[in-house]
């Protein structure tokens, strides 16, 4: 199975100061829970899900997540953040295992 | 003669404890079900993400259909009508499915920078259930949505 891809998405025409932007953000992950069992050996899958979620914008955080195996795979996150100036949104993942994945876009603010 | 009552004895033996294997294993099938989550253990979940308190049912809201086709992806959009100032805001989110098996799902840490709060995530539901969501404000003042979505294929690993 994939892991990684991650993608981070924001307008890409300039926004107005103080306006409410959407922000979406997508990774390629199993998000195994540790509680499946495969369907031909019978055996558990052992857990690998995404455990955090952090969006920072202009070096200020914006959103913490935390995550469990309940999160459906290939995780979507969208949120909504309030423009202030031209600058990046960073966001980071990292997973049980300890693999961190990121990825950032800049919002443009006119 | 004595080897072979052994051997009898012996094979019994084996049967019997088959039996009572047989027995354990159909019991374990049961046991390793999902559990139906008692109201109070939820209400535990709940406190340990975000306080102990009453929670009014206002101001959050998910926008959801009664019916997810496939448990393994249940859409869950959550938005909270509260205002996100730095002396006022909402500081978190915690998502819950109570007929999970581990009921507690994801939480989520605003800052007054994130202007409001609008995500959108999808769950997993192993079958129909209650889903809740809790919002706290920085005061500690808790608000909270429920719902039941049913489920026509489960998601199976909650």
């Amino acid at each position: 199975m994939t892991i990684g891809s991650p993608k981070v998405r924001v307008p890409t025409t300039p926004v107005k100061k103080g306006e409410m932007v959407n922000v979406k953000t997508m990774i390629q992950h199993p998000m195994e829970s540790g509680l499946r069992k495969d369907k031909e050996s019978g055996e558990t899958v052992p857990a690998h899900f995404i455990v955090s979620v952090k969006a920072v914008y202009n070096g200020k955080p914006v959103l913490d997540a935390v995550w469990t195996g309940a999160v459906s795979k290939n995780p979507y996150l969208g949120f909504t953040l309030r423009a202030e100036k031209t600058g990046p949104v960073e966001v980071t993942w990292k997973d049980d295992k300890g693999q961190e994945f990121k990825a950032a876009e800049t919002i443009t603010v006119a | 003669m004595e080897n072979k009552d052994f051997l009898v004895v012996n094979r019994r033996g084996f049967f019997r404890s088959a039996g009572v294997a047989g027995v354990a294993v159909a019991m374990g099938t049961v046991m390793t079900g999902v559990p139906k989550t008692a109201a109070a253990d939820i209400n535990a979940l709940i406190a340990e993400q975000v306080g102990q308190g009453n929670i009014t049912m206002d101001k959050v809201v998910v926008d959801t259909p009664d019916k997810a086709e496939n448990g393994a992806m249940v859409r869950i959009p959550v938005v909270v009508n509260h205002p996100m100032e730095p002396n006022n805001y909402i500081e978190k989110v915690a998502v819950f499915v109570d007929d999970n098996p581990k009921p507690f799902v994801a939480s989520y840490t605003f800052f007054p920078e994130s202007g409001k709060v609008d995500i959108e995530f999808r769950l997993k539901m192993a079958k129909t259930s209650t889903v809740r969501v809790v919002a706290k404000n920085n005061t500690g003042a808790l608000f909270g949505f429920s719902k039941k979505i049913e489920v026509a294929e489960g998601g199976c690993s909650g």
